[in-house]
Parts: structure tokens; sequence; C-alpha cells
């Protein structure tokens, strides 16, 4: 007999389908359920009841990570459009991208309280109003990093590739998805987990704030921990800080190297690189059938685009040499713009604050960048030589790299709590024991970028110090300090914003009913929010950004070019 | 092998009565610096291609090849002049014309047949289609079996194959090819070259024409119905000539040989009449070739061997370029060098050694440095004027900036770099001069060089 067996409609789940698509459907169950709850009916003034159970955590850290997920959905969006504008309009780059660097360097959490009743007027009657503002608080801190390296990709697309993409007559909706986006994915995807790690200190601090003398604050671990101060549990906050470690091994290990992993297809080198980095999740996900089966989606989706769209014009339009009337008329406008800005500042600042008044503000300004530079200094001190030492031994950088890079990402709010115990217990100086706290979490940037350069050091230059004799000091001072310099600036400079953006929460920091003042503009800004004075915190605000802005300028951007001329090592 | 979509085959070519592919007449391209000085990259261009021709466009880097051919492929729009495709204007990208990179131009992130399919993609052809037509253009340039392989996976001259295929899936009236073979090994783009011709000769593809750019004297006799030879600095056609052998082409047959030495000839001949009045006077702003002077030193050591072991003072430039291995653009700066300082000669293609040049060979080092320093100051005008400069000063220190602004007044800023780059080399061989780079400025530091 013989049996004409006809193939089965349904694809045939494989083994490891049986195992992924339970967990896919549950996933989008969980945040199905979760996101239902982000919208429940609020009211400003009411206070929202949190519980400080244990098993209320992973609910909580859920919330958490939703707002994150929520962000970096919004920052990609924003950056797709925004960095496309910008390379591609001239006039609109002459502003966009200055514009960029400004907004880098205004504290994130120092605004907060002012976008906080804005969203809520937005959405009246309902919690969202709040989750928006907490989504737009990360949103912030990726959103800028994000497109700037998508804009610089966009500018240094191989010149052969372009012409390419031109003379095969693609279009530039074709372009932008099969060169431009592919080109700089590496660098974006990349730069977007960075900042997703950088985001956790962000979503904790603005989960729970004080604004004109009522606590805003949604569900989540920042909200927990802020009720645990309240409260004075400790074991809460050992609870919190467990669940937040636990919260960050699982995105690195399910979503960031994943991606990254996934991002080494669109390397531009052309070789096959012998450490690429490789994911467990990646290659799982990739022997299932259910991935192959949804990839054909977007496949599907892109025909469909393409059909729509209408044909390359045969003839482009001539090549209008940039017309100086405009260019004329476009910087006068900035030039007035700017202009009256300034003159306008002149204007209000006396009248609502008075000169004596901005003159405490930017002396207190003074006082906390001395502070950040200090203790950039002294984690300079500390963590080079540890690093290098690290850098050097290939075994201990292995371990040591992935180490600097979760505890980056741990944000340093949650161990606050312990810290200030210590300082009431045992009644040390306010100023200088607050301090380590603006460095606590951005140290350990600086640790992992001079592993990065010191495992990067070529092994001829260290053989050829070796044969040469050259031993202790000498050895540091002309070969590894130089070398890890570049690396060490990039790390320092992160270290630097971090340290600012983190002096709004680590310069008043309270435990149950004690609060600790330090001077500084951090807690000036904290104050002027939790008292509701908006206009204090418009000009907190606006000095610090000034002074990042200058102290970038005239510090970072020197360094970085001596790094990039003298200390090069190619 | 399938022949792709052929309709019929192309008639022999009747060059009177068809239109040219390309017409190009007196075409100019420049560009205007931010300072407001004109930099011409081509002057006066005239050129045809005709149905059913190979032609090559031959030249050192700087002669504006590159410009050329992507002002014909619609990339770039000529200053003045007629540009004709077909009868008609160039404003946008020619349709039917397909173009071949020197660096592959190959999108990493898409496999072979993904970056096959781009072009009739964009054309909007459907999928079906599509495959079926990519499928048989890799099958046609002997890829078969690696549609689903990266770019990354292939090795340099299947990545070029990978070129073409892209280029002939849609079947383009016109092959363009910017230098498709100088970034292959010698064996690999020899196999292409007479791929690519047998798939011409056996009119398996619809191309009417294919125009290749190229710097290899060779490459071009063994390919071409014509060849064009452009002049550098600017642009502009130096002589033209047709090519009759039948092919296969032997690289070692006599009129092969005597083909490539006139091209040389050509090449090398300095400029008469017209051309010779077009070029300044140096001056300050002489280029320079970016050598080193163990690289010029070498080559006169090469003639002064090749002097004694043929017995002879002329030395042809295809046997010099062939015994160092060197391709035109190798050699040309090299014997551009070695005329500007005063220690060789070329007339008619072939290359002599003056006497100073054999001074430098047989001298000490220290009599080279003399030697070198003394034709340095005598015929280039930069190097006096750093030297005059640095003398009149009284703490004899001077920034580079200065003299790079003078430079900028007849070159564009990345040659007056370039220049300056190399008149800082060679004069700190001859010890005319010091230099320091984190400073940026040049200096009288222990010269040693006794100068009269």
């Amino acid at each position: 007999m013989a049996f004409n067996f006809r193939p089965l409609a349904l694809p045939l789940p494989n083994r490891r389908d049986l195992i992924a698509l339970p967990l896919v459907i549950g996933m989008l169950l969980i945040i199905g359920h979760a996101s239902r709850q982000m919208a429940v009916p609020f009211h400003l003034g009411e206070t929202v009841a949190l519980s400080l159970k244990p098993a209320d955590l992973p609910e909580y850290a859920l919330y958490t990570v939703l707002r994150m997920l929520a962000a970096l959905a919004a920052s990609t969006v924003f950056t797709l459009i925004y960095a496309w504008i910008a390379a591609n309009n001239r006039y609109a780059e002459k502003i966009m991208v200055p514009l960029l660097d400004v907004l880098q360097s205004v504290p994130i959490l120092g605004y907060l309280s002012i976008t906080v009743t804005g969203f809520i007027a937005l959405f009246p009657g309902s919690m969202l109003g709040l989750q928006f503002a907490v989504i737009f608080a990360v949103f912030t801190s990726q959103a800028w990093n994000m497109t700037f390296s998508l804009y610089q990709s966009l500018k240094t697309v191989p010149r052969d590739l372009t012409e390419a993409a031109t003379l095969y007559r693609l279009g530039a909706w074709q372009r932008f998805w099969k060169l431009e986006l592919p080109y700089a994915a590496p660098g974006l995807l990349w730069n977007a987990m960075m900042s997703m790690s950088g985001g956790w200190f962000f979503v904790v601090a603005a989960e729970a704030l004080t604004v004109a003398g009522q606590q805003v604050s949604v569900p989540g671990i920042g909200s927990y921990i802020a009720a645990a101060i309240a409260a004075k549990n400790l074991g809460a906050i050992g609870w919190a800080i467990l669940a937040m470690a636990l919260v960050i091994l699982s995105y690195d290990f399910l979503l960031f190297r994943p991606i990254v992993a996934w991002a080494d297809k669109f390397r531009l080198d052309n070789t096959v690189s012998v450490d690429a980095p490789r994911s467990v999740v990646l290659d799982f996900l990739r022997r299932t059938r259910l991935t192959q089966r949804l990839a054909r989606l977007p496949a599907v989706l892109w025909e469909m685009s393409v059909r729509l769209l209408p044909a390359v014009p045969l003839h482009k339009s001539p090549q209008r040499a940039p017309s100086v009337w405009g260019d004329r008329v476009f910087v006068v406008s900035m030039v007035l713009f700017t202009l009256g800005l300034i003159v306008a500042l002149f204007l209000v600042l006396p009248r609502d604050f008075g000169w004596l008044q901005v003159g405490h503000v930017m002396l207190l300004g003074a006082f906390t960048a001395l502070k950040v530079f200090v203790l950039v200094a002294i984690s300079a001190l500390i963590w080079v030589p540890v690093g290098i030492w690290v850098g050097l031994r290939p075994r201990w950088a292995a371990v040591a790299q992935p180490v600097a890079q979760f505890l980056a990402a741990f944000p340093a709010n949650l161990l606050f709590p312990l810290v200030v115990v210590a300082i009431v217990h045992w009644h040390l100086n306010v100023n200088v024991f607050t301090a380590p706290l603006m460095i606590l979490g951005s140290q350990w940037y600086v640790l992992f970028s001079v592993i990065g350069a010191a495992s990067a050091l070529p092994s001829d230059l260290r053989e050829a110090g070796r044969n040469l004799g050259l031993r202790g000091w000498l050895l540091w001072r002309k070969l590894y300090l130089p070398a890890v310099f570049p690396g060490f600036v990039t790390g320092a400079l992160t270290a630097s914003g971090g340290a600012w953006n983190a002096s709004i929460v680590a310069e008043v920091v309270s435990w149950g009913s004690h609060t600790l003042v330090a001077t500084g503009l951090g807690a000036y800004i904290t104050e002027a929010t939790q008292q509701g004075q908006t206009l204090k915190v418009g000009l907190g605000v606006g000095v610090m950004a000034l002074y990042v802005i200058a102290i970038n300028r005239l510090v970072w951007h020197r360094l970085y070019k001596i790094a990039a001329t003298r200390v090069r090592l190619d | 092998m399938n022949a792709m979509n052929a309709t019929e085959l192309p008639s022999a070519p009747d060059a009177a009565s068809s239109t040219p592919i390309f017409h190009l007449a007196n075409v100019r391209k420049s560009y205007r610096t931010p300072e407001g000085s004109e930099l011409v990259i081509l002057d006066g261009v005239d050129l045809d291609l005709r149905d059913g021709e190979i032609l090559v466009l031959l030249g050192r880097s700087g002669s504006g090849k590159s410009t050329l051919l992507r002002t014909l492929a619609g990339l770039v729009s000529a200053t003045s002049g007629t540009t004709l495709h077909r009868g008609k204007p160039i404003d946008g990208p020619v349709p039917g014309l397909a173009m071949v990179f020197q660096s592959f131009a190959l999108f990493p992130w898409l496999t072979v047949l993904q970056n096959v399919e781009l072009g009739l993609e964009a054309l909007k052809v459907p999928p079906a289609e599509r495959r079926a037509r990519a499928l048989a253009a890799i099958d046609l340039i002997g890829l078969d079996g690696f549609e689903s392989a990266y770019p990354r996976e292939l090795s340099g001259g299947m990545r070029q194959r990978v070129g073409f295929a892209r280029a002939l899936v849609i079947n383009p009236d016109v092959l363009l090819m910017d230098e498709p073979f100088s970034a292959l090994d010698v064996l690999t783009a020899e196999t292409l070259r007479t791929d690519l011709l047998d798939l011409w000769a056996e009119r398996k593809i619809p191309t009417r024409g294919i125009l290749l750019v190229s710097h290899n004297i060779e490459e071009a006799v063994l390919m071409a119905d014509r060849i064009v030879i452009l002049g550098s600095n600017p642009g502009r056609v130096i002589s033209e000539m047709h090519i009759d052998l039948p092919h296969p082409r032997e690289r070692e047959s006599q009129q092969f040989r005597d083909l490539v030495e006139g091209i040389y000839g050509a090449m090398t001949a300095r400029p008469t009449g017209r051309d010779a009045v077009r070029k300044q006077a140096p001056g300050i702003g002489l280029r320079l070739p970016s050598l080193s002077v163990n690289a010029l030193a070498g080559l006169l050591e090469e003639l002064d061997a090749l002097e004694k072991s043929n017995a002879n003072t002329r030395i042809s430039l295809p046997e010099l370029a062939e015994d160092m291995h060197f391709s035109v653009d190798d050699l040309f700066p090299l014997i551009e060098g070695v005329e500007l300082l005063g220690f060789a000669q070329v007339e008619d293609g072939d290359i002599m050694l003056l006497p100073a040049g054999r001074t430098f060979v047989d001298g000490s080092l220290q009599e080279r440095k003399q030697v070198f320093a003394r034709h340095l100051i005598e015929r280039v005008p930069l190097v006096a004027r750093i030297r005059t400069v640095l003398d009149e000063r009284f703490n004899h220190r001077a920034p580079d900036s200065r003299f790079l602004t003078e430079l900028e007044d007849h070159l564009s800023e990345d040659e007056a770099r370039r220049v300056l780059d190399t008149a800082i080399d060679w004069g700190r061989y001859a010890e005319i001069y010091a230099y320091d780079d984190n400073a940026e400025v040049f200096s009288l530091d222990n010269p040693e060089a006794d100068l009269e």
C-alpha cells in the first residue's frame, strides 16, 4: 500500500519551539496585564498604596522594566526621525545638532518636576500621566546619545556604497532601510544598550518624587525603595537591591547580549571576527522555527512598502548649489534669535531672581563642579592603576569587564540609604560624606573604559618595553598611561556626566525623618522641587547646564584633541 | 549557462550612422574652494563611447578619471560642456547603466542573492522574476552555490564577481567599471578579465558598450578596442589609440610590447605646444610627489643596476615597471620625483641617469645628503623659500601655517598639506631645516648641511 502524505499546513514546531512558544506567549500576557495596571485611575493628591512585602517586588520590578522598554521604543522612533532630518537638511542640521549638544548637558532629574505637572495635565484622572513623566525622564537619558550616534553614522556612510545605491536607483526609503540604517546599526545598537544600562538610575530616581510638597510616585522598584526609606526598613532595602541585581542580570542576558550579537551582522569590516560577541539566547532563537516564520513578516511588509512608493524619477532635480542668499538669511536670523534670547535672559534674571540670588546659585554650581572634579580625580587615581593591572591580564579582564559593566548599570541610588544610615549613626560630616554618593555609580565607567583600553594595548609595544628593560614608574609613565589615555578620557567624561546627574539626588538624602542636605547646586534644585518653586528649579537647571557645557568645551574637548593627535596608537 | 533576457543579438556597429552611446564635448569640471579659488579637475575633455566597443580610460591618480566616470554615470554634473547619452543630455543617473566598483561596494549585511537582487528591487521587478533573474546572473558569473553567503565569507575575486552579477542582472546597456581589478591579486584579476572578455565576445550579455577606467597599462592593452590616455592636473585627453589586435591577446607578442612601450612614451612625454602653455610656471605651488627619500634612492639604485646589467644607459620604462612590479600609479610619481630633482631624465619612453644621479648612487650617506640638499634648494622653490624665511627671522623659527596659507593660494587645502609634508620630509633628510610635529614649527636647530 502506498500512502500519499501531504505536508501539514502548520509548521511543525521543533524542540526549541516547545520552549520558546510558551515563554513568548507568557511574556505577552504578562505585558498586557501590567500595561492595563499602569493606566489605573489616579488623581493628584492621592497616595498610591505601596506595600513593602518582598513578594510584591517582582510585580514592581516588572513595571520598572516595562517603563524602560517603553522609553527605549520611544527613543528609537525619535532617533530615526530626528537624525534623518538633521543629516539630510542643511538648515535643520545647523539647529538640531547644537541643540542635541545642549540637551545632553541638561540634568535630567532637574526638570522632572516640571514635566510631571505637564504630563499629569495631559492625562487627567489616570496614572498614565505619571507613567509618561517617568518614561520621559528615561527617554531623555537615552535619546540624545542614540540620535548623535545615528546622525554621525548617516554622515559617514562609505562613499562607494552611496554611489552604488544612487546608481542602482534606490529611492530615499530603500536607501534608508537597506544602506544607511544597517550601516548605523552596530553603533546605534551598542549605544542603545549602553544608554539603557545608564537608564536604570533614572527610572529608579524618577519613580518617587516630592513635587510641591506632595509625594508623587508610581509603583516600581524606585518607589519601593522610597517607601522603605520613609519606613526605615533596612530589610526591604536589601530585598530591593537583590531584585534590581536580578533584573539587570536578566536584562543583560536576554536583551543586551543578543542584540549586540545580532548587530555583528551589520559590521562593515569584511572579515569574520574571531571574538565576535556571542549570545546563547540569540543562538537559541535563531534555531526555533517560530522566529523563522516571524522573520517573514518584515519581508512582506517591506515588499508592500516598496510597491506603494512612487518610482525613482529618472532625472534628478539639478544639483542646486547652496543658495548664498538663503545661507545669509539663515545666519542673520540665527544671530538675531540668539541675541534676543540673551537680552531676554538679562531682563528676566534680575526681575524674577535678583542678581544676588543668581550669584548665589552660580557659587553653588561652582562648589558642585569642584566636588565633581575632585571625585573624578580620586576615582581616576584609584581605578586607572587597577584597570591597567586588570586589563593587561586577559583572564582577569574577561571576568572584570562584565562585572564593571554590571556595576555601572546598577542604579547607585539603591545604595544611598545604607550610606545615609552610616552618616546618621556616626554623625559624620554631611558635605564630605554625601559627595562620594555622586560618583558611586559612575566611577565604574572609568574602570571599564580603562580595562578596555589596557586590554587593547598592542602586544608588540609591551614586548618592546620589556626588551628595553622598562620597569616600574618609567614603564607606566612612558607606555601604560599614554596608551590608556583616550579610553580614560571617554570613561571620565561619562563619569563626570553621571556625577552631575547624580548630584541632584545625592545632595539631599533622607532616612526616615532625617534629611541630610549638602551644599551644592543639586541640593538647591531638589529643595526648590520639593517646595514647588518652579522658577528656582528653572534657574538651577539652567546654571547647571551652563556649567556642564562650559566644562565640556574647555576641558573635555581639549583632552579629546590631545588623545586624538598626540596619543594615538596607530 | 542561460543567457539572460536577450532579445536579439547586437548587430555589428555602423560607426558612421549610429549615435554614440556617450558623447562628451569640451567637458570641464571644477570646484570652488571656500577661499574662493577654483580647482579644475577636468579641463576640455572630448570623449565618445561607441556601440560595440570596449573603451579604456588610462591615467594616473589625479587625472580625474574617476570623476569623468561619475560624470558619465550621471552621479556628478559637469561644470560646463556637453554630456550626451544616446543623444540626450545627462541630468541624472543614466538609465540602463551599471557600474562595477574598485572596492566592490557590496552591502555587507545582505547575502549574495540579496545584493544581486538590489538593482532589480529598485526597479520594482516582482519578487518571483527578480529571484529567477538573480539566480541566472549568479550562475552566469560562476558563483552558483554561494547565493546565501555573506560578502565577508567570500574572497576578493568572488566579491567582485558578485559586483559583476549585480551589474549584469539589470541587463545594462552600458557597463562602467572603475578599476575593477586593482584590488585583486594578479591571478584572480587575470581570470576575471578573461571571463569578462568571454562573456562579451560570446554575446552572453546584452551590453552594447563597456567603459573601463584603469591605471594598468598592460590591462588596457589586453582588453581595449580603443584607449584614451588622460593627463593629470587637470585631467584632459592626451592621446587616443586604437588596438586592432585579435582576441585572445598575447602579452609576450611583439605588437603587444610595442603598444605598451608606445603608451609609456605618450604618458611621460613632455607637454608641447598648447599643453605646455597651459601648465603654469611651477613656483612655490609645485606639486611634489609624496615619496620618501628612501623610495627615490631605491629607484636610482635600480636604474644604476639595470644600466650596468644591460650595458646601456637608456632603460625602457616598461622594463623598469616589470622589474620592480610597479603599476603606473607607483612608477610615475617616482619618475616625476627623480626628474624634478635632476637625478634622471625621461625621453621617448626611456629613462636615463644623469651625472648628479650617479653621484648620489655612488656616494656615502653624507655625500648623498649634500647632493640632495643642493638639488633641493635649486629645484624645489618651496624648500628654498622655507630656508630663506628661517634664515631671515631673528629666532629662526616659523610655524607651518605661514607656508600653508601661501600654498593654499595655488592648491587645495589637502594638496597644500600633502606638498608641505613632502617638503618637510625631504628637507629633514637633507638637514636643511628641522620640524617639530607637536608645535608644528620649522626651525634651524642642528642644521649640519653646509649650504652656499
